[in-house]
């Protein structure tokens, strides 16, 4: 527990070293201490953006986790799904999706519903993946049991396929909520009128790197906070699972 | 009266070579029938077979009333298969929802009380002993209520004394039923067959069965249990 505390510490001596040594000039790295102070003057208009691209995440990852999860269910249940859905799913993941992002702000807005988007399409993939692959591995002697038992295809879907691909799906959510913020990040990025991304847009503009600093170690403390809360959850519900 | 099986000239290949071929042979109705042999022989494919789970190469399996297997056919694993997400209770009904049929609970609850774990219908499988996990399982096929039951060394995995107990409850509880019990221990034929046979060779065939005497289950300290036990040893060793 208290070994992440001292790599944080190191790195923040190790920069703070840095600024206080070199002649590296503040507006291209700020001192800790900038930071530190932009942080607390600057604190409600953080908040109040941090806010705006927690909101996002949140609707993202919940939007994006149900999306994939019923496609995950879809392929496994149909054949004919699997067939004309996964190779359109694979494909989907050799577009880059920060070249849609100026595409989606234009159909979009600038408002949340474009970050939302992004954050869908950025997460949509792992959870799917990890959900299709716990779906497709159920163990062979639970589907010979259910099989002598002359269970229906969808029963078995439903009470033995999908609770034994839960820690699967699991593995998927985590990951989708490490990277849920990087797309409502990127569609900030592109346009927005509020959030984390658009505050370091307009400070790098503007050349107030501590407020760009600002912004990012915000980001960082609410992406570690909300992967910590996402997984304790996850291991809370699944507790029968090894390894949590 | 359950049915009982008539397995005829079965063959089985696998990646080219002939596990075995013309198996033929009756399980009686009602009756407790043991097979040995060595591993590797296709016991665990022979019952798969008569699961219907996989397909011989050649040959049929039939039940003497001439009516479908299918759907009268339970099996009980080496391993107990209890889902570890659901209580002991709501893997005794694992059949009812897996068909979507309504789960009866009540029924559930007694078979767990007879098979002695009256307090334990809300546990998770890993909060049970080996023990306590295969009698669940045996809750669980007695819900299933069918005719005919295929164990495939359901009791290796536990201690001395736990399986002597888990011996008893299935001699009491699958009485009446027609069972084939694959074992590779010769004190659990001698207590619970009423017959046994051995597969071996290669490709493997099966010896002519060799009735037991008396009634199973027969007790651990009964007279002649250890003569049979030897001349069972005794036909494994010359397969």
């Amino acid at each position: 527990m208290i070994r992440p505390f001292i790599t944080i510490i190191v790195f923040i001596a190790a920069w703070w070293a840095v600024t206080a040594f070199t002649s590296i000039p503040p507006f291209m790295l700020p001192a800790p201490g900038a930071v530190a102070q932009t942080l607390y003057q600057q604190a409600p208009y953080l908040a109040a953006n941090a806010g705006v691209t927690l909101g996002e995440i949140l609707l993202g990852l919940l939007v994006g986790t149900v999306l994939g999860g019923l496609a995950a269910l879809g392929i496994a249940a149909s054949a004919t799904l699997q067939r004309w859905l996964w190779p359109i799913l694979v494909l989907s993941q050799a577009i880059p999706v920060f070249a849609l992002a100026p595409l989606l702000v234009l159909w979009l807005g600038f408002g949340i519903g474009s970050k939302v988007a992004m954050a869908v399409l950025v997460i949509f993939f792992p959870v799917t993946a990890n959900f299709l692959d716990g779906l497709r591995r159920t163990e062979s002697g639970w589907l010979d049991l259910a099989h002598t038992m002359n269970g229906s295809r969808l029963h078995i879907l439903l009470n033995l396929r999908l609770p034994a691909a839960l820690p699967a799906f699991a593995s998927g959510l985590r990951v989708a909520t490490a990277v849920a913020p990087i797309g409502a990040i990127l569609g900030e990025w592109v346009g927005a009128s509020s959030g984390l991304g658009y505050v370091m847009i307009n400070a790098n503009a503007r050349i107030q790197t501590a407020l760009m600093f600002a912004a990012l170690v915000i980001l960082a403390a609410m992406t570690i906070t909300l992967y910590v809360a996402v997984d304790a959850l996850l291991r809370r519900l699944l507790t029968w699972a090894p390894g949590g | 009266m359950p049915p009982g099986i008539e397995l005829r000239g079965l063959d089985l290949r696998y990646a080219g070579a002939e596990i075995f071929s013309g198996l033929t042979l009756i399980l009686p109705p009602a009756e407790f029938s043991v097979l040995l042999g060595p591993s590797g022989a296709g016991k665990t494919s022979l019952l798969r077979i008569i699961a219907g789970l996989e397909p011989p190469d050649a040959g049929t399996v039939t039940a003497t009333d001439n009516a479908p297997l299918a759907g009268r056919v339970s099996y009980m694993a080496q391993q107990d298969l209890l889902l570890p997400w659901a209580s002991a209770l709501k893997n005794v009904c694992l059949g009812a929802r897996l068909r979507g049929e309504p789960q009866n609970f009540a029924r559930a609850q007694e078979l767990l009380e007879q098979v002695g774990l009256p307090h334990r219908a809300s546990a998770r499988p890993a909060e049970l002993s080996g023990g306590e996990r295969q009698r669940v399982a045996l809750a669980r096929t007695l819900y299933e209520d069918r005719p005919v039951v295929l164990m495939d060394e359901p009791f290796s995995s536990l201690d001395a004394i736990t399986r002597v107990r888990m011996q008893d409850l299935a001699a009491k509880f699958l009485a009446g039923r027609t069972v084939l019990l694959i074992t590779h221990d010769p004190f659990e034929a001698c207590r619970l067959g009423h017959s046994f046979t051995i597969l071996s060779g290669s490709p493997a065939r099966l010896a002519v069965p060799t009735r037991l005497p008396g009634i199973p289950p027969r007790a651990p300290d009964e007279d002649g249990i250890l003569h049979l036990q030897g001349e069972l040893l005794r036909q494994l060793a010359q397969s």
